[in-house]
């Protein structure tokens, strides 16, 4: 395919815990498991894995520093995404338009 | 997170001529810009090739899942399928459906487009998007802006 497949991309954003991950880390700075992990319902193991889901999709990047790692939000998969569903949504406005006239006439 | 498109359009003419429109293959292909080779059939796949700008040629799959004569007509299909050679009949497809209302000046068509992260559970989705509308900054914000057109 000519582009990345917009769907892992929506699946992984389709979780609230990954939903709120992804929103802390949109803010901009890389933060570690604990760092993310406050303020949640859940163990470190549980958002480790909700984070390998985002890396996965490419949402999230992962750096080794010392003996933690920290994860950073990559934009441009959720931008691809948006865009994709952009151009699905003027598809339909396009092809509506065409199904207007054609009836009204 | 939902990820459905939803598209309200009023239109002049009865319902009758609008399920026609939307409904016979060719009608349907000439407006949605795409050849298409067999009529909907309830449960039978309709097949062609798109017609519109930039996707000439590409092939056109959908199976029917619903059809209540001048109330609604559904389709499945793969959105992103744009690559002849690829196998398409495993991926995940989304659900294409057009509904009828009869208004004062002609019909009211409210068409959707659903499923394009393949939620496993819709209700999840929705609470999620509740508890983060507003939580969201930047890119991440454009989706929930289809959830609410």
């Amino acid at each position: 395919m000519s582009n990345p497949d917009p769907v892992p991309v929506l699946a992984a954003l389709g979780d609230a815990t990954r939903l709120q991950l992804v929103s802390r880390l949109a803010e901009g700075k890389s933060l570690s498991i604990a760092e993310l992990t406050g303020g949640l319902d859940l163990t470190r193991q549980g958002v480790t894995k909700h984070l390998r889901v985002l890396e996965r999709a490419g949402i999230v990047n992962s750096i080794r520093v010392g003996r933690e790692s920290r994860f950073s939000y990559v934009p441009e998969p959720v931008n691809h995404a948006c865009s994709y569903l952009e151009n699905v949504s003027k598809q339909w406005d396009d092809a509506l338009s065409r199904l207007q006239k054609l009836v009204e006439s | 997170m939902q990820d459905s498109i939803e598209k309200v359009i009023d239109l002049k003419a009865p319902v009758s001529r609008v399920w026609q429109a939307v409904t016979d293959y060719k009608e349907f292909g000439a407006w949605f810009q795409a050849d298409l080779e067999n009529p909907f059939v309830v449960g039978e796949v309709t097949r062609g090739v798109a017609t519109y700008r930039g996707a000439e040629g590409v092939k056109w799959v959908a199976t029917v899942e619903a059809m209540e004569p001048e109330r609604l007509f559904s389709f499945r299909w793969c959105p992103y399928a744009n690559d002849n050679e690829m196998d398409y009949s495993k991926e995940p497809t989304t659900l294409v459906e057009f509904r009828f209302e009869p208004t004062a000046t002609g019909t009211r068509l409210v068409v959707t487009e659903s499923g394009f992260s393949q939620l496993p559970d819709e209700a999840k989705a929705t609470e999620a998007l509740r508890r983060n509308t507003g939580g969201w900054n930047a890119q991440a914000g454009h989706i929930t802006a289809y959830v609410e057109s």
